[in-house]
């Protein structure tokens, strides 16, 4: 029997409840938000338990929304992926604008560069990770270069005038 | 500066001062890379060594970082392909039709199906040229120049079809939204059918001065072997992960772009050991070609390559110069002011290395409010420094070839 939906919804609920919410599919993908203290034993739930078996991280990232509210600045997204059943989810949790959430490299090993990648770019702290330190920026770098407030260019430069070519440094 | 650049202070230095051997020698520091000519590429990996065997390994990566995540932000839709293709250079038309197929999914297009098949060709073609390029050069890691330089003029043949069909050969920035950017020309199939021809001959005689050779067989069996608990949980996807012996391919999991209407089996492995990931790549090159013959076969009639989207397809360039309407389109896409949806979208194609994935998340406006690429070389490295603990250091060239780390996915 394929791994519906509904299962996965009403499996969750049922053990986390307030804290697993917001459940849609967008086009191909089911997904869900989770608070973000929950995120290692949700995912740990979904790795281990028999029928829903989501035992491989297909892709882990961090996303920076300026505009949001206090509590909403950024996230961390996590694809999780069930090969017995070919079922894909995505699960995101928001954190606030001095962004931790706890590491899932125990769970995955596969989730420690990942996470580096994270805080490398986001400054998002993952609390327990054995290693966190930058990974493909330089370790003397000081800021997060994803996070929405880094320029891309450097702001002195002269030689290239975004305006001539339909563009701005922030894009509007 | 990096720490690790610092000899003195070292992390290994106190592991070296509590265990000095027996006989009076004592563990030392290799530095391999950041620019070996063994490493084919810029990785860096600072080595604690008892004599020739490695006990610990500490790479460093991003010595080619471009911030193609952050560029991505700052461009519209069309103008993030040449990106991709900078990423696995060996195999960019997969980057490329990945990245497509992703917008496709976004806004709900359609592909006609002689473009779906077109597309396939030329994605097995780059499969093709990636396992290529992997399988000879471990040959030359190995003490084997004849091999590369035996196949290595059938990717010059790809390339050529690449050019006959964008114009590019390397970085190749192919395709549109919704299909290609012209027809495919009489030249391109003809190279291709040359291709066909030729090229299984040369690959079956690669294949016979490598599968039974004694000294390939002595350098590669049992070097760098992962198990398949061990390859799943460290991320591996693609032919790695299949030499371990587990048959997940993207392919045949989530058929994208008329996948399903072909006939091929996954090639999988057992110890996942370097000589298994060869022979996995060598296996998957004869399913490629398997899949390209399909598709010329089952190619629908016709000259349909593009999907009908005037809203995110750049009109004919003579439109362009003589009517008003098409000149309005041309500019809109140009300058990115073309309708797209809020979501979230996920989309894996099955690269040369494994699963390729874009996260895209939209809001609306001419630019991605995030991409993220799954980048498979990425993930399945930082397991490298435990495959090569215990080995000898001629191994660990073996191995880090064998695993197909292509500098440019690893740091994006």
């Amino acid at each position: 029997m394929a791994l519906e939906n509904s299962d996965i919804q009403n499996k969750l609920t049922e053990t986390f409840g307030e804290n697993v919410f917001n459940f849609q599919q967008e086009k191909d993908i089911f997904s869900f938000e989770i608070k973000s203290d929950k995120n290692t034993a949700v995912i740990l739930f979904l790795k281990n338990d028999p029928t829903l078996q989501f035992h491989f991280l297909t892709d882990l990232c961090g996303l920076h929304y300026p505009d949001n509210d206090e509590n909403h600045q950024f996230a961390v997204v996590y694809h999780l992926h069930n090969w017995y059943e070919n079922k894909r989810i995505k699960i995101k949790a928001y954190l606030n604008e001095t962004p931790s959430i706890k590491t899932i490299s125990n769970i995955f090993l596969s989730s420690n560069w990942m996470e580096r990648e994270t805080w490398d770019f986001y400054g998002i702290d993952f609390i327990g990770h054995p290693q966190l330190k930058r990974i493909l920026n330089m370790d003397e770098m000081i800021s997060f270069p994803m996070r929405k407030e880094f320029p891309m260019e450097d702001s002195g430069r002269t030689d290239k005038d975004d305006r001539f070519f339909g563009r701005t440094t922030t894009n509007l | 500066m990096s720490e690790l650049l610092l000899p003195p202070e070292h992390r290994y230095a106190k592991i070296i001062k509590e265990k000095l051997n027996d006989d009076g020698s004592e563990l030392s520091i290799l530095n391999l890379g950041p620019t070996h000519p063994a490493t084919h590429g810029i990785f860096q990996n600072i080595l604690l060594m008892d004599g020739e065997r490695i006990l610990e390994a500490e790479p460093t990566i991003g010595y080619i970082h471009r911030a193609f995540e952050k560029i991505a932000e700052n461009r519209p839709f069309y103008q993030i392909t040449p990106l991709t293709d900078r990423m696995n250079y060996c195999s960019s038309p997969i980057n490329n039709m990945g990245w497509w197929m992703t917008l496709e999914k976004l806004l709900d297009i359609e592909v006609p199906k002689r473009a779906q098949y077109l597309r396939v060709i030329v994605m097995e073609l780059a499969r093709i040229t990636d396992h290529l390029i992997c399988n000879s050069i471990l040959g030359v890691d190995t003490g084997a120049y004849t091999g590369f330089l035996y196949v290595f003029q059938f990717r010059e043949k790809v390339y050529e079809i690449y050019e006959e069909i964008c114009g590019a050969r390397l970085t190749t920035n192919m395709g549109r939204i919704g299909g290609f950017e012209r027809d495919w020309s009489p030249k391109a199939f003809e190279l291709l059918n040359t291709f066909l021809e030729e090229f299984p001959m040369a690959w079956k005689e690669f294949e016979n001065l490598f599968e039974r050779n004694r000294i390939f067989i002595d350098r590669t069996v049992n070097v760098g072997p992962i198990t398949a608990e061990k390859a799943m949980a460290y991320g591996f996807t693609g032919p790695n992960l299949r030499a371990a012996g587990v048959d997940y391919d993207v392919r045949v999991a989530q058929p994208y772009s008329s996948y399903e209407d072909f006939d091929f089996i996954v090639p999988v492995g057992k110890s996942g050991d370097t000589y298994d990931r060869f022979c996995v790549r060598n296996a998957e090159v004869w399913e490629s070609i398997s899949i390209i013959k399909q598709a010329l076969a089952k190619m629908p009639e016709g000259n349909e390559y593009h999907a009908n989207v005037p809203d995110y397809y750049l009109p004919p360039k003579e439109d362009v110069y003589h009517n008003m309407e098409s000149l309005i389109y041309h500019f809109k896409i140009v300058m990115g002011e073309v309708p797209i949806p809020v979501a979230e979208i996920y989309h894996p194609v099955e690269g040369g290395n494994g699963e390729v994935g874009f996260y895209l998340v939209t809001d609306g406006s001419r630019t991605p409010y995030r991409l993220h690429f799954r980048r498979p070389c990425f993930i399945y490295y930082q397991a490298y420094p435990e495959m090569i603990k215990g080995a000898l250091l001629s191994d660990a060239i073996v191995i880090l070839s064998s695993l197909n780390v292509i500098a440019g996915e690893l740091d994006a």
